[in-house]
C-alpha cells in the first residue's frame, strides 16, 4: 500500500520569522518512506486518499501548563472524526492550534497538504477550516441572515464603492447570497427566523447557527466544539443526523469535540481520546469503547468528581 | 430547489425611512417657517452648525457605535476639513469661481484631506483596543489641532503660500487665508442651510448603505465578536480602518460645512471638548442608532440656546436634561417599561411580529 502525500518544498507559504519553538517533525526531514499513516485515524475507505489533516507532534504551553503535547492525528477528506476526553483535557486548545488562535509551541500540522507555520487565523479559514465555539460566539447583533453572509466571501465580494452605492453587483451578489443563506439555513430548518436578532435567539438555535455560519465559509474542514451541549435528547438526535447530512451533501471532513458518548460513539467513524493533553488512544467506537485505558480516565473522572 | 421565504421586512429599512425622513421633513418645515419669516435670528444662525453636528454625529457613530472603537478626536479631522476647504474656497474664489462650485470643491477636498488623515492615524491607532485606543486619537485630535495652530496659507499674484512661519511672503495685495493661531481669517461664508441639507443626505446615504452591505456587516461582526470574526475569515484591522477612514472623511465633510459657515475660524475650536460634545451625542442618541445620533445632534445644539433666557442657570439646566435623558435611556428598568408602553399600546396589532431592528442598540 502506498500513501500518495507529497509536499512541495518550494510552495513557502508561511513565514519563517513566526515559526516559535522547535519543530518537532519539519517537512525538510519528512520521510516519504515513513508512512504517515502509522500513526492516523482514518477510516477504511479513505486510506488511499490524501488526507485534509496531518498533525505531527503539536504541543503548546501555557507557561508552565502543558495544555497539548504530541498531539498527531490524521483525518480523511470526509470523515467524521471524534475528540474525547475529561474536562480540562485540552480538547479546545486543539481546534484553537488548528484555527490558530494559538500557534504551537511545537510541532506543525499540515492542511490539505499545505504546511500551517506562521499562518494566522484569517487565512486558516481561507484554507479551508471553519469552526464552532464551546461558549457561543455569534454576532449578536446581527441578524441570524447577516451571520450567515458575513461568512459568505466566495459569494459576496463586491468592493467598497459598490457597497456604498449599492450598484448592479451589489444587489447580484446580495440576492443570491440571501437565497444561499436561506438554503444553509433550511438544513436546520431555521429559514424563518432569518430576521431575529442572533442574541435573541434560544440556546439550541444559536448552536445551529454557529454551524451555518462556519458552513457558509465553505470549508473543507468544519470543526465543532460540543454542539450538543445544553440540547435535549431530541435536539441531540436531530443533531446527529444533521451532522452525517452536512458531510454526504458537502462532502467534507468534520471533527467533533463532545461529551455525549451516544452521540459521538454513533456519528464518528474515527475517535482520539485525550487525558491531560495526550492522546491516549485511537480507535473505532468499539475499540475505544473497550479500551482499558480510556475506561480508566472515565473511571478516574468519575471519582474525582464525586 | 426548494422555494424558501423569510418572514419579516429587512430590518434596516425602517431606520433608514425615519432618518432620511428627520432630514427632508427638517429641512420642509424650516424652509416653510423660512420662508414666512417665522424663524427667530439666533435659531437662524445655528442652522448650518446643526446640519455639520449632525454630520459629526452620524459619521462618528460609525466608528463608535457601528464599528465599537472609542474615538475622541473626532473634532481633529472635522478641522482638516474645516482648514482645506477653506483654503479651497479661498484659491478658487480669487480665481472667481461660482460659490456652488467653490463649495462642493472644498467640500471633496475637506473629505479626501481629512480621510487620508485618518487612514494614516487609524494604522498605528487601531491596533491599540479599548481604553488606549480611546486616549490615543485623543492625544492625535489635539496633534492635528496644535498642527492647525501654526500652519500660515495664503495666496497672491505669486500664487500659492504655505508655510509654519508668520513671515512667509505673502504680498500686500495677497490674501491672507490661514493664520497660524488665529485660525482662517476673512472666509467667505458660502455654506448654506440648503447645502447643510445636502452634505446630510450624503452622510446618511453612505453611513446607511456601507450599513447594509457586506463592509457593514463586516465591521459589525469584528464588533460583536472579534474571535468568531477572524474564524470566519475576515481581517479585523482592516474591517476597523475602514470604518475609521469612511467616517473621518465624512467628518472632513462636516468641517467644510462648519468652517466656510464663519468670517474667522479658530483651531481652538476644534478642541477635545468639541469631540465630547460629539460623542454624547453619538451616546446620548444611542450607539448604533443613526437618527438617535440626529435627534440628539439638533436637540442638544439648539438646546443651550434656547436655554439662554435662563442666564446663568444655563449650562445647569443642560447638565440636568443630559444627566435626565441619560438615565432616561440606559437604565434597564425604566427602558422596559417604555418598550413594554410600545409593545402595548403602538404594536398590538401584530403579536407575533418581532424581528430585530437592524444596527441599533
Ligand atoms: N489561554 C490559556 N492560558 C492558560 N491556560 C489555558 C489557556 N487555554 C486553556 N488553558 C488550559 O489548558 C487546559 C485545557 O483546556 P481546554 O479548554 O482545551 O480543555 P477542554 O478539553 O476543552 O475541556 P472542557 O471539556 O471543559 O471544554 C486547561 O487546563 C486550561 O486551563
Ligand atoms: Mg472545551
Amino acid at each position: 500500500m502506498k500513501f500518495k502525500f507529497k509536499f512541495n518544498p518550494n510552495k513557502k507559504r508561511y513565514r519563517e520569522d513566526l515559526v516559535q519553538g522547535p519543530i518537532y517533525d519539519t517537512y525538510e526531514n519528512y520521510d516519504e518512506s515513513k508512512p504517515s499513516i502509522d500513526y492516523a485515524v482514518l477510516p477504511e475507505r479513505e486510506k488511499e486518499t490524501a488526507p485534509i489533516l496531518e498533525t505531527r507532534g503539536v504541543g503548546i504551553d501555557f507557561g508552565g501548563l502543558t495544555a497539548v503535547d504530541e498531539f498527531t492525528i490524521t483525518v480523511g477528506p470526509t470523515e467524521i472524526a471524534g475528540i474525547i476526553g475529561p474536562n480540562g483535557a485540552g480538547k479546545t486548545t486543539i481546534f484553537n492550534l488548528l484555527t490558530k488562535v494559538y500557534q504551537p509551541t511545537r510541532g506543525t500540522f499540515f492542511f490539505d497538504g499545505q504546511d500551517t507555520r506562521g499562518l494566522n487565523t484569517t487565512k486558516m479559514s481561507e484554507l479551508g477550516v471553519a469552526r464552532t465555539f464551546q461558549n457561543i460566539r455569534l454576532f449578536d447583533k446581527l441578524t441570524v441572515e447577516e451571520n450567515v453572509k458575513a461568512a459568505m466571501h466566495r459569494e459576496i465580494n463586491y468592493g467598497l464603492l459598490s457597497g456604498l452605492i449599492h450598484g448592479p453587483k451589489y444587489r447580484r451578489q446580495e440576492k443570491e447570497a440571501h437565497e444561499k443563506a436561506l438554503q444553509l439555513l433550511s438544513i436546520f430548518d431555521m429559514q424563518d427566523m432569518a430576521n431575529y436578532r442572533a442574541g435573541s435567539l434560544p440556546y439550541g438555535a444559536q448552536r445551529r447557527l454557529e454551524i451555518v455560519r462556519a458552513l457558509a465559509t465553505e470549508p473543507k474542514l468544519l470543526l465543532l466544539d460540543e454542539p450538543a451541549a445544553g440540547m435535549n435528547p431530541s435536539e441531540t438526535a436531530e443533531l446527529m443526523n444533521n451532522i452525517r447530512k452536512i458531510r454526504d451533501t458537502f462532502r467534507i471532513a468534520i471533527i467533533l469535540i463532545e461529551h455525549d458518548m451516544s452521540l459521538v460513539m454513533n456519528v464518528c467513524e474515527d475517535i482520539a481520546v485525550l487525558n491531560f493533553g495526550r492522546v491516549i488512544a485511537k480507535g473505532t467506537p468499539k475499540e475505544i469503547q473497550s479500551n482499558p485505558a480510556v475506561i480508566e480516565a472515565y473511571l478516574g473522572k468519575k471519582k474525582e468528581a464525586k | 430547489m426548494k422555494k424558501i421565504t423569510s418572514k419579516g421586512l429587512s430590518p434596516y429599512r425602517k431606520n433608514e425611512i425615519i432618518s432620511y425622513g428627520i432630514a427632508i421633513l427638517g429641512f420642509a418645515v424650516i424652509s416653510v417657517l423660512r420662508s414666512l419669516g417665522m424663524v427667530s435670528s439666533s435659531l437662524q444662525g445655528q442652522l448650518v452648525p446643526i446640519c455639520a453636528y449632525v454630520i459629526m454625529a452620524v459619521s462618528l457613530n460609525l466608528v463608535v457605535g457601528i464599528s465599537g472603537e472609542l474615538s475622541l478626536g473626532h473634532a481633529g479631522f472635522m478641522s482638516v476639513g474645516a482648514y482645506t476647504g477653506i483654503v479651497v474656497s479661498g484659491i478658487m474664489g480669487t480665481m472667481g469661481a461660482a460659490d456652488p462650485v467653490r463649495f462642493f470643491a472644498a467640500v471633496i477636498a475637506g473629505a479626501l484631506a481629512a480621510g487620508v488623515a485618518g487612514f494614516l492615524i487609524g494604522i498605528p491607532v487601531l491596533r491599540l483596543r479599548g481604553d488606549y485606543l480611546a486616549i490615543v486619537t485623543l492625544a492625535f485630535g489635539e496633534i492635528i489641532k496644535n498642527i492647525m495652530n501654526i500652519v500660515y496659507a495664503g495666496i497672491d499674484e505669486n500664487g500659492f503660500h504655505i508655510s509654519t512661519k508668520s513671515d512667509y511672503g505673502l504680498s500686500a495685495e495677497g490674501r491672507m487665508l490661514l493664520n497660524g493661531p488665529m485660525g482662517a481669517t476673512q472666509v467667505d461664508r458660502i455654506s448654506t442651510f440648503f447645502y447643510g441639507f445636502i452634505l446630510v443626505m450624503v452622510t446618511l446615504f453612505v453611513v446607511q448603505n456601507i450599513l447594509n452591505s457586506r463592509q457593514g456587516r463586516a465591521i459589525m461582526a469584528c464588533r460583536d465578536n472579534r474571535i468568531a470574526s477572524e474564524s470566519i475569515g475576515l481581517n479585523v484591522m482592516k474591517n476597523k480602518l475602514m470604518a475609521f477612514t469612511v467616517s473621518s472623511a465624512l467628518a472632513g465633510m462636516g468641517g467644510v460645512l462648519f468652517g466656510l459657515n464663519y468670517s474667522t475660524l479658530l483651531p481652538i475650536k476644534f478642541n477635545f471638548n468639541t469631540s465630547i460634545l460629539i460623542l454624547v451625542f453619538v451616546v446620548l442618541g444611542g450607539l448604533g442608532n443613526i437618527w438617535g445620533s440626529m435627534i440628539a445632534a439638533i436637540v442638544l445644539t439648539v438646546l443651550p440656546e434656547a436655554l439662554r433666557q435662563f442666564a446663568d442657570y444655563r449650562m445647569l439646566v443642560y447638565a440636568v436634561v443630559l444627566i435626565v435623558v441619560m438615565i432616561a435611556t440606559y437604565n434597564p428598568a425604566i427602558r422596559s417599561r417604555v418598550s413594554a408602553f410600545a409593545e402595548k399600546y403602538l404594536r398590538r396589532k401584530k403579536p407575533d411580529a418581532a424581528p430585530a431592528e437592524g444596527g441599533a442598540d
